[in-house]
């Protein structure tokens, strides 16, 4: 399965950015293999619409899981129409940090609706 | 004669001038007064009459299922995110639409249609013999406020002479206001902040190429910075009209300046001579 975190910077040690589609990057790890794959957003700097061209992005990536802060609106339609999954880290640690509390099944939800 | 009244800073008195402006050459001509400060129209408040409503649609696009391939172009395209492009369908955002039709074009099977959207209407009253009152509404929620300004602008076309009164800022629904205008009126009032959002006003007013002179409302009569500034830039002095208590309590009970208190229609004719001075044009 894959899981996409929110990151301030590349790698599983870059802090997790809280807003989901302005996060400069995308870390996409792979579960089973444990491997990760670092993806710059191109959007960081557009005018408007980011929400849904990322949440495209995700789809793209194949992201069944998404670990953010927080999501707008029109991010949290296409998230739900695609099926992705989306748990809400509001803590200051690392993308691996994260993704070791997702695991470990101690993150909440975050409510698409 | 197109005139325009901007500002730049909001809460100037762009309504009061427009209005007042619309009322004394309603008195001796015919006069379209056009609200394009269509996220919050006002100057029915000064006009109070029936209405006819006609709405504004935008194109945004539908998706055909049984051609789309889901192959993301038109996703890809889009630089608003109107559409995602999902595993097993196109998410539509139409609210996210700018309506360029881009979709439609990059769509290699033709799965892409448009379909009209309202996103707002076009209010026209008879509030005097003489003035006809066109006011655009942008819908709650909607963004696209040049849509409606431009209907608004076009039910106003073929008339004589037409004020448009614009809606505060500098940014699209403003331009979309100045363009195809002869003449722009910059209300400010002196004050930092109406200097500061004079300046960009009067740069964009520049930039269209639209030759722009300033009203000076609620004055104190300390107007200096301003006045250096109009100076420096060539921006002629069309009227000051004093911070008064009298004229605030006319305003605030939706009374026309011009028409309550003594004085002011002459005043109000005297600004026209003014714009008509600095946009070059006659009726």
């Amino acid at each position: 399965m894959k899981v996409c975190i929110t990151a301030r910077a590349a790698g599983t040690d870059a802090p997790v950015e809280q807003r989901f589609g302005r996060a400069p990057y995308f870390v996409f790890v792979d579960t089973e293999t444990g491997k990760s794959e670092s993806v710059e957003n191109p959007l960081v700097d557009a005018a408007g619409g980011v929400g849904p061209r990322v949440a495209q992005l995700l789809a793209e990536h194949g992201a069944a899981v998404l670990i953010t802060g927080q999501v707008g609106g029109n991010a949290a339609r296409a998230l739900e129409a695609g099926g992705v999954k989306a748990y809400a880290y509001r803590g200051s640690g690392s993308v691996a940090d994260a993704l070791a509390e997702c695991t470990a099944g101690t993150l909440q939800p975050l409510s698409l609706s | 004669m197109k005139i325009t009244i901007a500002s730049g800073k909001g809460g100037t008195g762009k309504s009061t001038v427009a209005a007042n402006l619309a009322y004394t050459l309603a008195r001796s001509c015919e006069v379209v007064l056009v609200d394009c400060d269509v996220e919050e129209p006002d100057l029915h408040l000064f006009f109070p009459a029936s209405a006819v409503d006609v709405p504004v649609t935008t194109p945004v696009p539908e998706i055909d299922p049984a051609r789309c391939t889901l192959c993301g172009e038109c996703g890809k395209f889009c630089h608003f995110g109107a559409l995602s492009v999902l595993k097993d369908r196109v998410l539509i955002f139409p609210e996210l639409c700018h309506s360029c039709g881009g979709c439609v074009l990059v769509c290699p099977q033709g799965a892409v249609r448009e379909v009209p959207r309202t996103v707002g209407r076009v209010a026209c009253s008879r509030p005097l013999p003489a003035l006809t009152l066109i006011s655009g509404v942008l819908n709650e929620g909607e963004v696209q406020a040049p849509t409606v300004i431009k209907a608004a602008k076009m039910l106003a076309e073929g008339h004589p002479l037409t004020l448009y009164d614009a809606s505060p800022g500098i940014a699209c629904p403003v331009i979309e206001t100045l363009e195809g205008s002869d003449v722009c009126v910059l209300v400010t009032e002196s004050t930092p902040f109406g200097l500061h959002d004079l300046r960009l006003a009067a740069e964009v007013a520049e930039r269209v190429g639209i030759p722009a002179g300033v009203v000076i409302n609620r004055s104190d009569g300390q107007d200096e910075a301003t006045l250096g500034f109009c100076r420096e830039r060539g921006l002629p002095i069309l009227m000051t009209i004093p911070f008064s208590r009298e004229i605030a309590a006319v305003q605030n009970r939706g009374g026309l300046i011009c028409r309550d208190l003594p004085g002011w229609e002459e005043r109000f004719t005297g600004l026209f001579s003014e714009i008509v001075k600095i946009a070059g044009v006659s009726l």
